[in-house]
């Protein structure tokens, strides 16, 4: 799969500025001690459900993502990944998530969930919101939440309108 | 780089105009021949700018990081333009000619910005749509999912007709003269990659007005201006020609008062031609056509157009446009219907209706204005919007130059569901066309040119003057507020009543992000005069500046006077006594607060520039020298306000030879008392060698005081002696920039 993207979601009724992220990002971009070289930070916190603050990269971007109206932390791969790349971009959405956590204007304020993840791929030529693309890419997707949330204990939600990308929402079930 | 894009190459054959897949496929080649290092940096650029590819800020690879400037380690060494790596990301502008848009195209630009860009699509002052951080490699495959609905990049950027806009409400206006739609839609494609109009030395913009009193296309800013028009039951078009924003405003001239509609696309090549031929090609600075037309005057302007129509041979596209277009008319989806106001609307419905619903001409139909915060919108917002689109009104849809998008022909009976499908989606934002309706070219945040953050402080204001209740005060609600990240002028600050554009101050060593304020310009009469900068405030003083200004507007004004006669009445003096506490600027040991820009912490710089290591001991005399020259060049324009213009000329003129001496005392120790002394000494040692050079205006700056001093004690008239306090203006500002790069630390990897 390619341009994989994995949206953690924050808790719910969660209390921040999305604007708090900015200069987060920047550190981050300061310290370079993410794998991809970071090139800017870009704010959309004035646009109502939209993309949050980002994190640009040239390889991937990292955001505190609102889309939906529905806060979390969103790692967008662009570049090619050697391996397994659904892997790869969770791993990097968590570690963005476990950072932000610690960061001192979310302290105390920002928590993610474990229970539920969203994966979109992004590319509707490779990856069709299709019964077809999704039968191509399920096998893969099914054995990564297999892995994250066990087999048979989660359920999964798909879009309903054939414009979106296709994405998988996957949430832990009792 | 996207691995589909051989994939939708193959998928879009026979889907896209030949002519458009051509072209193309000609970038696309032409992106190989530069990826094999067989085609220049220069040509290049050309290339991907005429296509609408763009470079965007740090694309040289280098960026400050708030503790000091560094090289962005791409891998890739290969470069798409002189100094812009292959790999740092760009701008795809998008042409939408009139600003016409279908829900298909909004469904595929919803597709384009998640797949290659950031989300986001950037509605901007000319009615275009930008996609920020896009690779240069997926271009081509953009254009041609774009082409494939009917949308074409081509001259969307670069030496080119760029898109003719025209005003949003044309069609369903109360005040037209007639619907100019068709005739800005021909002249868009009659001039796009025509023959004459490929050897520009700058860009060329036409813009279309249906009335002459309403600024929705603000025609007196552009090359070319066509205003509606009928003289005995025939239709045609008051021309002017030679406006244009940019460093330095010019109002356009009136070419003809009456141009047969048979005339406009014979005209439009004529200009063409003449511009080709006789426009500036290799000083840009002075390219565009209003330069030309002043060095020519109007008159000789006239009678070359009018040689050259003589000699253009007939061309059928001239006039087929015209066959059936006084009965060209886009139909509603829905019968009319008529809203009553009742109280039982919820609050925010009503409000919503004041300020963003157009009651059309044609009765019971009406223009919803959908305001989009800083003309940026998301994939699902513009799904949403084609839902609406097809569900309420027969797909007519434009985007503004207030960066907003119209709904046209939604039936009254139908507000309430809009408004409730809207608000669903977070674009139900009121207050369109009114003071919270901030605009702003992309200044810092991604624009190379940018000095200050436009769109953080346009954000601002916007919250700002929500929060105080601006949009409540009958005195100040309709009032526009327009902010420009630089003296470009892209956020049209010219024109705005509070108009605001980026520089830069250094205290003490210490680089500083301001905004000259703009005040007095007219948006109204399709932008027919102008502003005049006042002084330059930090930019996280600015709401503090605009409050001032508008409290006292909403105190003194007199019964029925507009916020420009207050402005005018009070005068500059005042209005700069009344902000002067607020330039004053503390050092960066007492507060570091003023040192950065909104909504970016880190430490300003100009260029990526750091402090020199001698700046603190002298800078200081310098500092003083400039604040002198800066307020003679306001003296010149309270003695131009005063209408006493040799005074106001001599003071500009002085205000620039005191900043050419002060740059001199500082980097040299020079002491020359005679103004051709300093003329001369400048010129040797900050223009010829290019320390003077702003990274991308070149020597622009110098020349105005060149030209200035060529000039000296020659009779002004008005509009040059306005012209050159601008100019004044604007030198200063370069020899402010220019103190920035001098004292510029090196970049470190």
């Amino acid at each position: 799969m390619e341009q994989v993207n994995v949206k953690i979601f924050a808790e719910p009724d969660t209390q921040i500025s999305l604007e708090d992220a900015i200069p987060v990002f920047h550190r981050w971009i300061q310290k370079r001690d993410l794998p991809e070289l970071l090139i800017d930070v870009t704010d959309y916190s004035h646009v109502i459900a939209g993309p949050g603050v980002l994190l640009i990269g040239h390889e991937a971007n990292y955001s505190l993502d609102n889309g939906r109206n529905e806060l979390g932390v969103l790692y967008n791969r662009k570049a090619k990944v050697e391996g397994d790349s659904l892997k790869q971009a969770y791993e990097a959405a968590l570690n963005a998530a476990q950072r932000l956590e610690q960061e001192q204007e979310f302290q105390g304020k920002l928590k993610f969930r474990h229970d539920e993840v969203e994966v979109t791929l992004n590319d509707r030529m490779l990856h069709p919101n299709t019964e077809e693309g999704w039968a191509a890419v399920r096998g893969e997707i099914e054995a990564f939440l297999d892995g994250l949330f066990e087999a048979g204990r989660y359920s999964v939600q798909r879009p309903t309108d054939p414009r979106e990308r296709l994405w998988v929402r996957a949430r832990r079930t009792n | 780089m996207k691995a589909s894009n051989s994939q939708w190459k193959d998928h879009l054959v026979g889907k896209i105009e030949p002519g458009l897949a051509s072209e193309i496929d000609a970038f696309d080649s032409e992106i190989a021949l530069k990826k094999q290092g067989k085609m220049e940096d220069k040509v290049f650029a050309e290339t991907r700018l005429r296509r609408g590819a763009y470079g965007q800020r740090y694309d040289n690879g280098q960026r400050h990081d708030g503790l000091e400037s560094r090289r962005l380690a791409y891998a890739n060494p290969n470069t798409k333009g002189p100094t812009t790596l292959w790999d740092a990301p760009g701008m795809q502008r998008i042409k939408i000619p009139f600003g016409g848009l279908n829900a298909t195209q909004l469904e595929v630009m919803a597709e384009l910005a998640e797949e290659y860009s950031d989300g986001i699509a950037h509605v901007t002052t000319r009615q275009d749509v930008q996609l920020h951080f896009i690779h240069i490699e997926d271009t081509p495959t953009i254009m041609r999912r774009l082409a494939a609905v009917g949308i074409t990049t081509r001259e969307a950027c670069g030496n080119t007709v760029r898109n003719v806009t025209s005003c949003p409400l044309s069609g369903v206006c109360r005040d037209q003269a007639f619907d100019v739609t068709p005739y800005a839609k021909a002249t868009a494609y009659f001039l796009l990659g025509h023959p004459d109009t490929q050897d520009f030395g700058r860009k060329f913009k036409v813009a279309f007005s249906g009335c002459g009193d309403n600024p929705c296309a603000l025609v007196r800013i552009h090359d070319l201006g066509c205003v509606a028009k009928i003289k005995d039951g025939k239709r045609g078009f008051e021309v002017y020609v030679g406006g244009g924003l940019g460093t330095v405003p010019y109002v356009a001239k009136l070419y003809t008062e009456f141009l047969p509609q048979e005339e406009l696309l014979p005209l439009a090549q004529a200009m063409s031609r003449v511009f080709a031929r006789l426009g500036e090609k290799k000083n840009r600075n002075t390219a565009r056509m209003k330069f030309l037309v002043v060095k020519l005057g109007l008159e000789e302007f006239k009678r070359l157009v009018e040689e050259e129509r003589k000699i253009l041979t007939p061309d059928p596209r001239w006039t087929s446009f015209l066959d059936g277009i006084e009965n060209q008319q886009e139909t509603p989806l829905r019968d009319p219907g008529l809203l009553q106001i009742e109280n039982a609307q919820p609050e925010d419905f009503r409000a919503w209706r004041e300020t963003n619903v157009y009651p059309q001409r044609q009765a019971g139909y009406a223009t919803v204005t959908v305001a989009l915060p800083l003309g940026d919108l998301t994939a699902d917002q513009l799904r949403a919007l084609a839902d609406i689109a097809r569900k309420y009104v027969n797909e007519t849809i434009r985007t503004t130059v207030e960066q907003n998008i119209v709904l046209r022909w939604v039936s009254e009976i139908d507000l309430p569901s809009v408004y409730s499908e809207l608000k669903a989606v977070g674009l139900h934002l009121a207050g369109a066309g009114t003071i919270t309706d901030t605009v702003a070219c992309p200044g810092t945040d991604t624009c190379k040119l940018g000095i200050s953050s436009s769109r953080g402080l346009a954000g601002e204001l916007r919250m700002h003057m929500a929060e105080n209740g601006a949009a409540g005060n009958d005195a100040i609600r309709n009032l526009r507020i327009k902010v420009s990240g630089c003296f470009n002028s892209c956020g049209q600050h010219h024109i705005a009543d509070l108009g605001f554009y980026g520089v830069s101050r250094n205290k003490g060593g210490f680089a500083a992000p301001h905004f000259q304020v703009v005040l007095g310009g007219q948006w109204t009469e399709n932008a027919g005069s102008y502003g005049l900068a006042i002084g330059a405030v930090p930019s996280k003083r600015v709401p503090e500046a605009a409050d001032r200004i508008l409290a006292r507007y909403t105190k003194e004004r007199t019964e029925g006077e507009s916020f420009q006669a207050f402005i005018r009445r009070i005068g500059k003096a005042e209005c700069k006594k009344m902000l002067e506490d607020l330039m004053v600027m503390p050092l960066h040991s007492e507060d570091t607060s003023l040192y950065s820009d909104w909504h970016d912490p880190r430490e300003y710089t100009t260029g990526d520039m750091g402090i020199g290591e001698c700046a603190g001991e002298v800078v200081s005399p310098l500092e003083f020298q400039m604040t002198a020259s800066e307020r003679e060049v306001f003296e010149a324009q309270l003695a131009f306000e005063a209408g006493d213009l040799p005074k106001a000329s001599k003071l500009a003129y002085d205000s620039m030879a005191r900043a050419a001496t002060a740059m001199l005392v500082w980097n040299k120790s020079f002491y020359i008392n005679s103004p051709d002394g300093v003329v001369e000494a400048f010129r040797k040692e900050f223009h010829d060698t290019q320390l003077f050079f702003d990274p991308f205006a070149g020597g622009k700056f110098a020349h105005y005081y060149f030209h200035a001093h060529e000039l000296l004690g020659q009779e002004r008239t008005a509009e040059s002696a306005h012209r050159l306090i601008e100019e004044a203006q604007l030198f200063i500002e370069a020899c402010h920039s220019c103190v920035g790069r001098m004292t510029a630390v090196p970049v470190k990897g």
